[in-house]
């Protein structure tokens, strides 16, 4: 770990309410450039939370959202967004009716200059070569492995600094877990931190850097990944060993 | 076997199937009898049907244009603008005076088509200032509350608008002048054809082609298309929300405006505060037969409508030997409203209503 890189993306003392419900509590997370940080939890843990504090659509009654230096909290999502962080939602929520390829164009929606997006649309294709095969298809009429490359594809046409995953293994079969972990981990040598929230911690830990576990709205724990990986009471909380 | 099989049976058609199987059945005979009846007359020929359908292609793609508006808010909002007849009759009640001011002047004679250009600016221009406002002021407040909230503010905002109309403009009829190079007719293949009707026509599918074109093609287009789809999503593409409401808006009140001097033109007469009324509930009707939400359904609607209640009174109603049967277009109109949402709610183009629609 390198102390001297300052996080591009860093939670502050977070905490979160939902009405009068507590949600999140004192929530510290750190993400560092270049770096896949992994949030982990069950049910109701808050990792969802997490994500939409980070992007403004539930704003913290205490604590900062710090992105790149700059207090992001208190912006609304358009303005978060446009200052550089994209997420591939839970259940991908493609447009459905639209085609494949103005699925993309949404995600570069907040860009202008048609190079950097052309290029970036290249970019989506070699992760992707299959999405290049259904650009006129409605999104809709996908499998659903194919719509979660158009989802994550949509998420990097944004060209964002942090990339946020919500839940990227919810409702996959198990082949295609494993080939979205890969692609994440391609996406995250290309360059791009990544932010995952997952409930499947071994597959989470074995791309990331870091992870934090979240209870009941609290980071239980915190430390790399491979140290997680160890920790007894992680292995005996997440990772389904007695 | 023969008691499971009438149990069988008895599930599959209770009472209300066979009711609505009666019913269909007891329409599409009183359409048929109706229509052999007043065919086998043969008190009209070929050229007087061709004319009944050119005359409702006209009315309806009035019908059409307005019946945009309620799609697209629709569309975006899931929520019935019920004021959209009055945003149209801000269009056509605010470019009447306009257009009396430049007969009286003598500029109308002299440059018809310039007045039309200047008619359609006064009038697309007010009517989307009035959807606007609407917006900013009756709906947005509302945009989280229940939706019966909303509906009945559209009707409150309904009756606000006539009423401030009639004050600002007076109770009394106006009458549009006449386009007389548009009141002749064209002679083809033996039938005499009304050019008005055949430049309704064409001016609106100009609108309805303009339409389509924005909404399939440009970003701001794919922007309300996404924002419809879901708006939670289209925000954190980093899509303004609200400004594609109000856009939307903008363009329901441009369509609603165009229809308005269109209106002035093919039926110059009876331009008053409470015109937007009647268009209104047809201009919804046939939104809902096209399919709510669905542009091209709009369109389709909105012809589609035009066409049967000019044609169906005539073909229909007077087969059965009903007197004054063109009087009873409004009926007709609304009986097929009733109709199609019995047998399909979810309009000719429209897609299953998903549960966040319905």
């Amino acid at each position: 770990m390198n102390d001297n890189n300052k996080p591009i993306l860093e939670l502050k003392n977070v905490t979160t309410h939902y009405g009068p419900i507590l949600m999140l509590k004192d929530v510290n997370v750190e993400i560092r450039p270049g770096e896949t940080v992994c949030l982990l939890g069950g049910n109701a843990s808050g990792k969802t939370t997490t994500l939409k504090t980070i992007l403004g659509m539930v704003v913290p009654t205490e604590g900062d959202v710090i992105l790149a230096g700059d207090k992001i909290s208190g912006l609304n999502t358009t303005e978060i967004v446009t200052k550089g962080i994209s997420m591939v939602p839970e259940n991908r929520r493609l447009f459905k009716r639209m085609t494949v390829l103005e699925n993309l164009e949404m995600g570069a929606f907040i860009r202008t200059g048609s190079k950097g997006i052309a290029e970036d649309l290249e970019r989506v294709f070699e992760l992707f070569p299959r999405v290049k095969e259904r650009l006129g298809q409605r999104a809709g009429t996908l499998s659903g492995g194919e719509q979660q490359m158009v989802a994550i594809g949509r998420a990097l046409m944004a060209n964002p600094k942090v990339l946020l995953m919500d839940e990227p293994s919810m409702g996959l079969a198990p082949f295609l877990v494993q080939q979205t972990f890969d692609i994440i981990q391609q996406i995250n040598e290309q360059g791009t931190t990544v932010f995952v929230v997952e409930q499947n911690a071994n597959m989470a830990l074995s791309i990331a850097n870091h992870g934090y576990v979240l209870q009941t709205g609290r980071i239980v724990l915190a430390d790399t990944a491979k140290n997680l990986l160890e920790n007894k009471m992680m292995r005996q909380a997440y990772l389904g060993e007695v | 076997m023969k008691n499971t099989l009438r149990q069988r049976i008895g599930e599959q058609f209770s009472l209300i199937t066979l009711l609505l199987w009666a019913l269909r059945v007891g329409v599409f005979i009183v359409v048929l009898w109706g229509s052999i009846n007043t065919l086998a007359s043969g008190r009209y020929e070929a050229s007087t049907w061709i004319n009944l359908v050119i005359a409702g292609l006209a009315q309806g793609s009035i019908y059409a244009l307005i019946a945009l508006g309620y799609s697209l808010v629709y569309g975006i909002l899931r929520f019935i603008n019920f004021a959209h007849g009055e945003v149209f009759m801000a269009g056509a009640f605010t470019s009447v005076f306009v257009a009396e001011a430049l007969e009286r002047s003598g500029f109308f004679p002299k440059y018809p088509i310039l007045t039309f250009a200047i008619l359609l600016i006064v009038s697309m221009t007010s009517s989307t200032v009035v959807a606007v406002l609407l917006e900013r002021i009756a709906y947005r407040p509302l945009r989280n509350a229940p939706r019966l909230v909303p509906l009945i503010t559209a009707i409150g905002a309904s009756f606000f608008l006539q009423y401030t109309f009639r004050g600002l403009y007076g109770s009394g009829f106006h009458t549009y002048p006449e386009f007389g190079q548009l009141w002749g007719v064209w002679n083809i293949a033996g039938m005499d054809i009304q050019i008005v009707q055949v430049f309704v026509f064409l001016a609106s599918l100009l609108m309805m082609a303009g339409l389509y074109l924005i909404v399939e093609r440009t970003k701001t287009g794919k922007a309300m298309r996404a924002v419809s789809e879901d708006k939670e999503i289209a925000a954190l593409m980093g899509i303004d929300v609200n400004r594609v409401i109000v856009i939307t808006f903008v363009i329901g009140g441009m369509l609603a405006g165009s229809a308005g001097v269109i209106r002035g033109m093919y039926q110059p007469q009876g331009i008053w505060f409470f015109m937007g009324f009647h268009p209104g509930l047809k201009a919804f009707t046939a939104a809902v037969l096209g399919g709510i939400g669905n542009i091209p359904g709009a369109m389709l609607g909105g012809l589609f409508l035009g066409v049967f209640e000019t044609v169906g009174p005539t073909l229909i109603l007077q087969g059965l030997g009903i007197p004054a049967a063109n009087q009873l277009k409004d009926a007709i109109a609304i009986i097929m409203l009733v109709l199609v949402l019995i047998f399909r709610p979810q309009g000719i183009l429209g897609e299953k209503l998903a549960e966040e629609k319905a």
